[in-house]
């Protein structure tokens, strides 16, 4: 039997259409009949229904109808379906004919072209011979017709012509051949369909009404399984009912109801699972349970190509999987029933063999066609028929099904977001590979998903498939995988029993001494034998001998972890790295070389450890102990090496740490540990184990806890520290402006002259730019700093240390807190493991300074009353009143102050510092005063102070008014009681113009005054004018004047107290006393 | 009654795997592991909807021929799986629930412990004899 044998007839899985006869066209010669012909077929589109179309001569051969019987009475059916059947309805029996012929109404001929056209019906008719075919007529015409019932000739002439040809009306048609061809012919197809929906038999009704079909098949489903089933015909009906059931879900993904699908196809699965038939042929029932989830599959895989979505737990997948699963059943079994003596060949004269050589009916056994009975007819050929099936099953190429039905399911997995799964199916053709011998496509696809299973840390899984790939890596001599895949699976992820991974770690230790490796168990001892010459052929191989494997995709029994002891080393003392190496095989191993690549790979060959005795056969028992790893135990190998002048401010990392195993006079295999440590298990691993509440037990001597281990792959390499002192001697706060000074004193401990010494100092970089600016910094502090001088001294060379201080001036412009750096570097040699070095070596002191200002000066202007002023007055003399007042936190001495005037204004008399010499205490304060007359015209005054070799200036503009008049009062410096007191004022108009003044004396209750004590009166330009008062004090003491009060009329703005002011107010009046009298007396 | 019944870590590897002795143990493991992409895409697809209801059972994660897979996801993350047979249609949603709920109580009562530590396989007597009371028994 052909694999084809369990495919469904391709009859049955295209959707049926109806099949349409038309006749009388010439397609080859007549041109308007092939343009007829090609509007049928050519634009086939989805909005027309269905049908296929044929051109046959009018007389062509039909299937012969057979005589139906007329009652089902003695009827013993031979079988259930025909397997021409279907192909005969598709292909050979037309539902309906259609005749073409050329005839127009009006046609002169008409007699003779009806009864020509009756006889070509006649013909058709014939030929069909009682089928239940449909006849139609087209006229083809080449006038455009009129519209119904106008034309009187062509209704009658119609109705005449379907009498002649014994036609009913309706399946008269007329074509006009006109540019309208194709919608003529879109609206006869619908005529031509419901014509043919008359067929009988569910067959034609599915043809296109699917509604109605599908009630016949379910119908029939049911009916099927109504039969009665014995081991004879199981296959028969199984094979209809897998029939029937194709057909319901095909119709039912069609009607889009795909869930109707799913539960006909489930019903149908539970219904068949145990209709297994023949045990001899058990593979047939797995080979048509495998079809059937197959066929399902494309179905539904064809619903979703056409627009059904699918979901993840329900997609094509899972049937192309089970369609799988079946498929590998049916392989097991046939290993079971189909493994005859090498004697047993395939029977003669061939059961299989039938007359025709095609089966008449579907799903009978080809040696006893048409029998229905229980028994089988003759149980010696029944023999002979199960032995020829069992022989050419075993011949069948179960692995690649399988495989395909895999791959098919991993497609739609992987595009139902099934990663898993396609994992899994990935597996199972990897090992279906495996089981066909095709052990590269079996590596390669196990390869691929391990990591997966891997990373997710199954590791029963993961074991499983690395068995696998164990095997097929054996039976390839592949070296390299052999022993990636040995390694885990002797190592912590493998749960494979102790004594599997002992045999596995033997035989990895023979293929790295480059012997040939006992082979896996359970392998197909053809191919164990191809194994071992290919084996033996790589131990003459030269070359080839040397594998290298990157330890973090995989987890191999050997864990390693490489840490530097700090995470940063002076340049004068050795780095120190400790490499810890366990292994967790079942048996001891030893490795060769131990090797640590650092990011600096001048460092490398110290950190090396290496069979001392290359070559020799026997080890000093020393070096065998210390390379060899006993399972469990934790071995630390140290390293140290002194690090490189210019690796100084530099970063050392451990780019990888490399163990060899084997040996390489053999064959020898590089771990490399990248970053020196971690495989792919290492990092869950670690977290568990910090997660743990096993606090660290007690380890004895010289043993380490794994897990306690801690990570430290790379280390700084730092300058020595150094041994001298940098001390600042200062007293902060500085004043702004001040050469403020500060003394650097720099200390050497060192044991050996540093050299080179260099001091950078001033205002640390990174700070506010305005300080900057503001900051200059010398070493002279004789004169005063300006803008060109750095905020920064680099490198102030002070050659070889002899202790020493180092003056330094900083000037401070603004006020503020700085932070200020002195950096000083040299090189000292020293000796660091024998080694002689010279190390370069610097210190960093910052200070904190704080400016403060040194002292404020407050100015103000007051009249020669010391009366606060706003404005001076021309020609007035005033007084310049200046308060310096110390805010420094120590004395501060006042060199010397000047008043710088400008020219608008004279000095009355020569203006001396008055302070000069005064030393102030920390808030104390400090007055000066000058007295100062604005000159006429001038309004400005420029003042300005020094004081020691601080400089401020301060500029003050004053207004002032130039248009006043001017009094003058003469008044004694006393009165005495009742003593007559003469009070004489002048005014004096200074103005250009006349002024009216208008002059009231107010009473005051200390005075009794005679004098005019309300007066107007006019004074000119220039002018003058004298008034006379007599006072007559009546108490001691300091007494109020009567005030005098002036009134400028033509200047009402201008205040009376303005004027007042430089009016005495008071006056002091002795009392009468007896002497006093004598005085007065005497006077 | 299951014939597998699996906890899987939130970093979906296995704490916790027992299924009947009978049946090949690998094959189950496989079960087991695949319907973590049903899991996954469970609570990726409709995180809101079931953040909110709380509800931690996530019902038949997919039937296969043989066996039915039920699905269980703690607020930790942490998944329970049972397999059962496919022909034992005794079993009820609400019977699953119940085992889910008996699992996941034991399970409590392992991270209670204080020398479990979080993540390492569970090595417990209490739940491996609770896990017995709801797996097939094998004869």
């Amino acid at each position: 039997m052909s694999p084809a044998q369990w495919d469904l007839p391709p009859e049955l899985c295209c959707r049926p259409v109806a099949f349409v006869a038309l006749t009388g066209l010439d397609v080859v010669y007549n041109a308007i009949h092939r343009a007829i012909w090609d509007a049928f077929c050519a634009n086939r589109r989805a909005d027309r229904v269905p049908i296929s179309f044929k051109v046959l001569p009018g007389d062509n051969e039909y299937p012969k109808c057979r005589t139906k019987r007329t009652s089902y009475e003695w009827y013993i059916p031979k079988g259930i379906l025909k397997t021409g059947w279907m192909n005969k309805h598709l292909n050979l029996v037309p539902a309906l004919v259609v005749l073409f012929y050329e005839l127009d109404w009006d046609d002169p001929q008409w007699k003779e072209k009806q009864s020509e056209c009756a006889t070509k019906v006649e013909i058709v008719r014939t030929s069909l011979q009682g089928r239940n075919t449909k006849v139609a007529v087209v006229l083809i015409q080449k006038k455009t017709p009129l519209p119904p019932g106008e034309d009187l000739v062509a209704s009658e002439r119609a109705s005449a012509l379907c009498g002649a040809c014994d036609l009913s009306g309706k399946s008269l048609f007329v074509l006009p051949h006109t540019d309208h061809l194709v919608g003529y012919i879109i609206r006869s197809d619908f005529l031509f369909l419901n014509k043919h929906q008359f067929k009988m038999g569910f067959f034609s009704e599915l043809k296109q009404d699917t509604q109605n079909a599908l009630k016949y098949y379910r119908t029939a489903y049911s009916l099927v399984h109504e039969l009665r089933a014995h081991e004879t015909n199981m296959l028969e009906i199984k094979t209809m009912a897998g029939f029937i059931n194709y057909k319901i879900c095909r119709l039912c993904f069609q009607h889009n109801t795909p869930l109707d699908a799913i539960a006909q196809f489930r019903k149908h699965i539970d219904l068949c699972k145990k209709k297994i038939g023949s045990a001899e042929l058990a593979f047939e029932h797995t080979a048509w349970m495998s079809k059937q989830f197959q066929s399902f599959g494309d179905l539904f895989d064809e619903a979703i190509k056409l627009g059904l979505t699918a979901i993840q737990t329900q997609n094509p997948g899972f049937y192309y999987q089970q369609a799988a699963y079946y498929a590998q059943e049916r392989k097991q079994q046939v290993g079971q029933l189909c493994s005859h003596e090498p004697g047993v060949g395939y029977p003669a004269p061939d059961p299989l063999e039938t007359t025709s050589g095609a089966l008449d009916f579907y799903g009978q056994r080809p040696w006893r066609q048409g029998h229905q009975s229980i028994d089988p007819p003759d149980s010696e050929k029944e023999k002979q028929g199960i032995l020829a099936l069992q022989v050419k099953e075993r011949d069948i190429p179960h692995s690649e099904l399988i495989i395909a039905l895999l791959s098919n399911a991993v497609a739609q997995f992987k595009k139902y977001k099934c990663p898993r799964m396609k994992s899994h199916l990935m597996v199972q053709m990897g090992e279906e590979y495996y089981h066909a011998k095709d052990y590269t496509k079996a590596l390669k696809l196990l390869d691929y998903v391990m990591c997966d299973y891997r990373t997710e840390r199954w590791w029963s899984l993961l074991t499983s498939i690395l068995c696998t790939a164990l095997k097929c890596s054996y039976l390839m001599g592949q070296v390299k995988d052999y022993i990636t895949y040995s390694m885990e699976l002797v190592g912590r992820a493998s749960i494979l029993p102790e004594e599997q991974k002992s045999r596995i770690e033997k035989n990895l230790i023979k293929v790295l001494m480059n012997e040939v490796p006992e082979p896996e168990p359970d392998c197909d001892p053809l191919s164990v034998k191809t194994a071992q010459s290919l084996w033996s052929d790589r131990i003459s191989l030269a070359g080839s001998n040397e594998f290298t494997i990157e330890v973090q995709d995989y987890v191999p029994f050997v864990q390693c972890k490489a840490k530097f002891l700090s995470p940063s080393f002076h340049i004068d003392e050795p780095v120190q790295l400790h490499v810890y190496v366990r292994a967790d095989c079942p048996h001891p191993v030893r490795f060769s070389k131990l090797c640590v690549s650092l990011s600096n790979q001048e460092y490398n060959q110290y950190c090396l450890l290496e069979d001392a005795s290359k070559g020799k056969d026997i080890l000093e028992p020393s070096t065998q102990e210390n390379m060899c790893l006993v399972p469990g135990k934790t071995r630390k190998y140290c390293f140290k090496f002194v690090a490189k002048t210019e690796d100084v401010g530099k970063k050392i990392e451990i780019t990888s740490v490399g163990l060899m195993l084997g040996r390489e006079t053999a064959r020898y295999v590089y771990l490399n540990w990248r970053g020196g440590w971690g495989d792919a298990a290492s990092s869950h691993e670690t977290l568990q184990a910090c997660r743990s509440f096993k606090k660290r037990t007690r380890f004895p001597e010289q043993q380490v806890d794994w897990d306690t281990v801690t990570i430290q792959s790379s280390t700084m390499i730092i300058s020595r520290v150094p041994k001298i002192s940098v001390q600042l001697t200062h007293e902060p706060p500085a004043l702004t402006n001040e050469m403020y000074c500060m003394i650097v004193t720099i200390q050497s401990g060192e044991d050996t002259v540093a050299k080179d010494i260099k001091l950078t100092a001033g205002l640390k970089p990174g700070q506010d730019a305005n300080l900057t600016q503001s900051t200059q910094i010398t070493l002279n502090g004789t004169e005063v700093c300006d803008d060109s001088h750095p905020a920064l001294l680099p490198d102030i060379p002070l050659g070889d240390l002899h202790p020493g201080q180092k003056p330094l001036y900083i000037h401070c412009v603004s006020t503020g807190s700085r932070i200020l750096l002195f950096h000083v570097a040299y090189s000292v040699s020293a000796t660091v493991e024998g080694k002689d070095i010279t190390c370069k070596c610097h210190k960093d002191e910052t200070v904190t300074l704080e400016t403060v200002v040194p002292y404020e000066v407050a100015m103000k202007f007051v009249s020669s009353k010391f009366e606060h002023l706003e404005r001076v007055y021309v020609d007035i003399p005033f007084l310049l009143m200046m308060d310096i007042l110390s805010a420094s936190p120590w004395p501060i001495e006042l060199v010397n102050s000047e008043v710088q005037l400008a020219s608008s204004m004279n000095a009355i008399d020569q203006p001396q510092s008055q302070v000069e010499g005064v030393t102030l205490q920390t808030s104390e304060c400090a007055s000066e005063c000058f007295l100062l007359k604005c000159p006429p015209v001038q309004n400005g005054t420029t003042f300005a102070g020094d004081h020691a070799n601080i400089v401020i200036i301060v500029v003050i503009i004053l207004a002032v008014n130039r248009h006043l008049p001017s009094y003058v009062l003469e008044l004694p410096s006393f009165g005495r009681v009742r003593e007559s007191l003469p009070v004489r004022y002048h005014l004096e108009n200074r103005t250009g113009l006349v002024q009216d003044v208008e002059i009231t004396v107010e009473p005051s209750d200390a005075f009794m005054f005679s004098g005019l004590k309300q007066v107007r009166m006019r004074i000119l330009p220039g002018a003058e004018q004298e008034m006379l008062y007599n006072f007559y004090p009546l108490m001691a003491g300091y007494q109020v004047l009567p005030q005098l009060n002036i009134n400028l009329l033509r200047f009402p703005n201008i205040s009376n107290q303005l004027l007042r002011r430089f009016l005495p107010s008071r006056i002091f009046v002795k009392p009468q006393g007896r002497n006093g009298d004598t005085s007065i007396e005497a006077a | 009654m299951a014939v597998c019944i699996a906890v899987i870590a939130k970093e979906n590897y296995p704490l916790y795997i027992r299924s009947v002795p009978t049946q090949g143990e690998l094959k189950f493991h496989y079960t087991v592991h695949t319907s973590l992409d049903v899991v996954e895409e469970k609570i990726s697809g409709v995180g809101k909807a079931l953040a909110d209801q709380r509800e931690l059972y996530l019902g038949l994660l997919y039937p296969t021929e043989d066996y039915k897979v039920y699905g269980y996801m703690t607020n930790s993350k942490v998944k329970f799986v049972i397999v059962v047979d496919s022909s034992n249609t005794s079993l009820r949603d609400n019977e699953i629930r119940s085992m889910f709920r008996k699992l996941h109580n034991s399970f409590t009562d392992v991270m209670c412990n204080p020398f479990y530590n979080p993540g390492d396989p569970i090595q417990s007597k209490a739940f491996d004899s609770i896990v017995s009371t709801m797996m097939v028994q094998a004869f």
